[in-house]
């Protein structure tokens, strides 16, 4: 067809132009941030690879955090976020379950998604004064691993909320249809034949929210984590130390701030390490529950 | 979604969980069908709750502050120094101008370039590729942001300082590039659904006129979902605006209204992060980081109400 074109006008050929190369002008920017993100990765682990050891890993810090290790930070890390997960998933699974199968659109129904969505844009520090004045004053949890995973726990409920009913409401109406046809209770039908084939939906959003839960600082600073503790937490009522938190103090407060700049890039990499393994998981699951979408009509 | 009124007797081959025959074990089906609708709804009301509760409590301990400071001090007040001796301050401009400048910056990076990006993913990218890049994007959403601020530290401040002959790094262009960086992910996100969900109808028409893909993606498709990105950057502005750590640790926390982009300055949620562990309890400056805190709440909320009605509006505009 161009053969046949007569000398095309200047406009008709910036037109063209722009049609054959402007896509690709903008993925300059996408691809620089992407090479951003793997230079700064690249960069953190050339630094942080000289510190890494076994006994980086499994040793407590020790002459004020000058040598040894990280294990405190890790195990409470761990610890704070699986508290949190306790509170939140059931929660907010039921959340979901409700919202995808029992709401009907009424003024009730649009307060409560509006409020999750509101929540999910409360900035994290406004949640670490809210931890401050209800679990760690007014219901005298004292600064805790409890009182840090609640606030944390509170922090990722409206993510979880919001994969959770995505996967449950992406199940055809036919599956309950079927076994309610059968006579089940609509609890039944919901149990058996919905939560089943959403479960690897629910349990990407759950893991996306792992990942986000072990990076966050502000929450935490003021309901539990500490700068150093000689003992591993023994209960839900001790004082922890943390990943984030740990790599922000090195950073930033320590008397001795080069020297143990190391440790700091260490650091950052763990926590880097085990927010990707998470994120990881989720994509893994999300694949497979893409690839499932075989009853999609 | 249809409910079931009784549940009915299986007879033969029991489903799982549902077996058995007579009244009792009919009406405890019902029961826990019962309870179980409750609980849900139940849980899902929490949220609300919790919305509400820290409302309330910021308020609840923000407000006392005022016994002490006038309002107007703290609302328009130019200085903030709660520890000064004799007379300190609860001046909110400075932290407020911190906050907004670092976002401005933010924004006036993470705009163009995550539109831009939305463009070319909703418009021209398919199959593994546009998987790959978005889920790229949305994990970059997780990235713990006290990396990234280590990272600014580390590597953005000395770079700034040896760029612009400046003697520290540790500033509001610092803590602007990066706060455009944590925002990036959310605009994009939201931008390219608000672009998706232009119908194709309207695609097709313009390439039917003899549009190419170009024009059709800015002169049709974007004016389209102008609302959406308007919500989008909504969002990526609450986004940065409610960040904490990346400003804490490379904005250099000096509160006064800066004058260039290489002064320090010091945001609403760093104070909070700062101050909170060193004040006491139960004084005015303890509860003036509440009042900071009812603020950001403020904005936050605003912020994401005005996005929600965008979002809505773009796609009332879509249904006929």
């Amino acid at each position: 067809m161009t053969g046949h074109a007569p000398t095309p006008g200047r406009q008709l050929r910036r037109t063209r132009f722009a049609s054959n190369y402007g896509f690709w002008l903008l993925g300059i920017p996408l691809a620089l941030f992407i090479a951003f993100i793997l230079l700064m990765f690249f960069y953190l682990f050339r630094n942080g690879l000289s510190v890494m050891s076994w006994r980086f890993l499994t040793q407590p810090p020790l002459n004020g955090m000058t040598e040894g290790g990280i294990w405190p930070c890790i195990v409470g890390t761990v610890l704070v976020t699986f508290v949190s997960l306790v509170f939140s998933v059931p929660i907010g699974v039921f959340s979901a379950i409700y919202l995808s199968e029992y709401a009907s659109n009424n003024f009730l129904t649009r307060a409560i998604r509006s409020s999750i969505r509101s929540l999910a844009g409360i900035p994290s520090i406004v949640y670490g004064l809210f931890g401050v004045a209800l679990f760690v004053s007014a219901l005298k949890l004292g600064l805790s691993i409890l009182a840090s995973g609640l606030t944390l726990g509170l922090m990722n409920l409206p993510w979880i909320i919001t994969t959770a009913e995505e996967a449950i409401s992406a199940i055809p109406g036919s599956f309950r249809e079927g076994a309610l046809a059968l006579g089940t209770t609509k609890w039944e039908a919901i149990r058996h034949n919905v939560l089943p084939y959403a479960f690897p939906g629910i349990l990407t959003g759950i893991l996306l929210a792992v990942a986000r839960t072990m990076g966050e600082t502000a929450p935490i600073l003021f309901t539990g984590v500490t700068y150093y503790t000689r003992q591993l937490p023994t209960s839900l009522s001790s004082k922890f130390m943390a990943l984030p938190y740990h790599l922000f103090t090195l950073a930033t407060q320590h008397d001795q701030m080069m020297k143990v700049r190391p440790i700091a890039f260490g650091t950052a990499i763990v926590l880097l390490v085990l927010v990707l393994i998470f994120d990881a998981l989720a994509f893994v699951f999300r694949l497979r529950s893409a690839g499932s979408n075989k009853w999609q009509v | 979604m249809p409910t079931s009124c009784e549940p009915a007797e299986v007879s033969g081959t029991p489903l799982p969980g549902v077996a058995g025959t007579g009244q009792p074990r009919r009406r405890s089906r019902r029961l826990t069908d019962k309870s179980a609708g409750a609980l849900f709804l139940v849980s899902s009301l929490l949220s609300a709750v919790v919305l509400l509760g820290i409302l309330l409590f910021l308020l609840h301990y923000g407000v006392r502050t005022f016994s002490e400071v006038p309002v107007t001090r703290f609302l328009f007040g130019t200085t903030w120094n709660p520890d000064a001796y004799g007379e300190p301050a609860f001046g909110l401009i400075p932290l407020l101008v911190g906050s907004f400048l670092t976002t401005l910056i933010a924004l006036v990076i993470a705009v163009p370039l995550g539109i831009a990006s939305a463009i070319l993913i909703s418009e021209r990218l398919k199959g593994w590729v546009r998987i790959t890049t978005k889920t790229l994007v949305e994990l970059f959403a997780g990235f713990p942001s006290v990396v990234l601020g280590f990272f600014g530290l580390v590597v953005l401040a000395p770079f700034i300082a040896h760029l612009f002959h400046v003697p520290s790094g540790l500033n509001l262009l610092n803590a602007g590039v990066l706060l455009g960086f944590m925002s990036l992910p959310t605009i994009i996100s939201v931008s390219d659904d608000a672009l998706r969900v232009v119908p194709h109808s309207y695609r097709e028409a313009a390439y039917a006129l003899g549009a190419t893909p170009w024009t059709t993606a800015f002169q049709i498709v974007l004016p389209a979902a102008r609302s959406g990105i308007l919500a989008a950057v909504m969002l990526g502005f609450g986004r940065a605006v409610g960040e904490t750590m990346v400003v804490l640790m490379v904005a250099g926390n000096a509160a006064i209204i800066p004058h260039s982009l290489f002064d320090p300055i010091r945001t609403i949620t760093s104070t909070i992060a700062i101050e909170l562990g060193e004040s006491a309890f139960g004084s005015a400056h303890y509860y003036s980081l509440f009042a900071l805190g009812c603020v950001l709440f403020i904005i936050a909320l605003g912020t994401n109400l005005v996005a929600e009605s965008l979002i809505k509006r773009e796609r009332r505009s879509f249904t006929l």
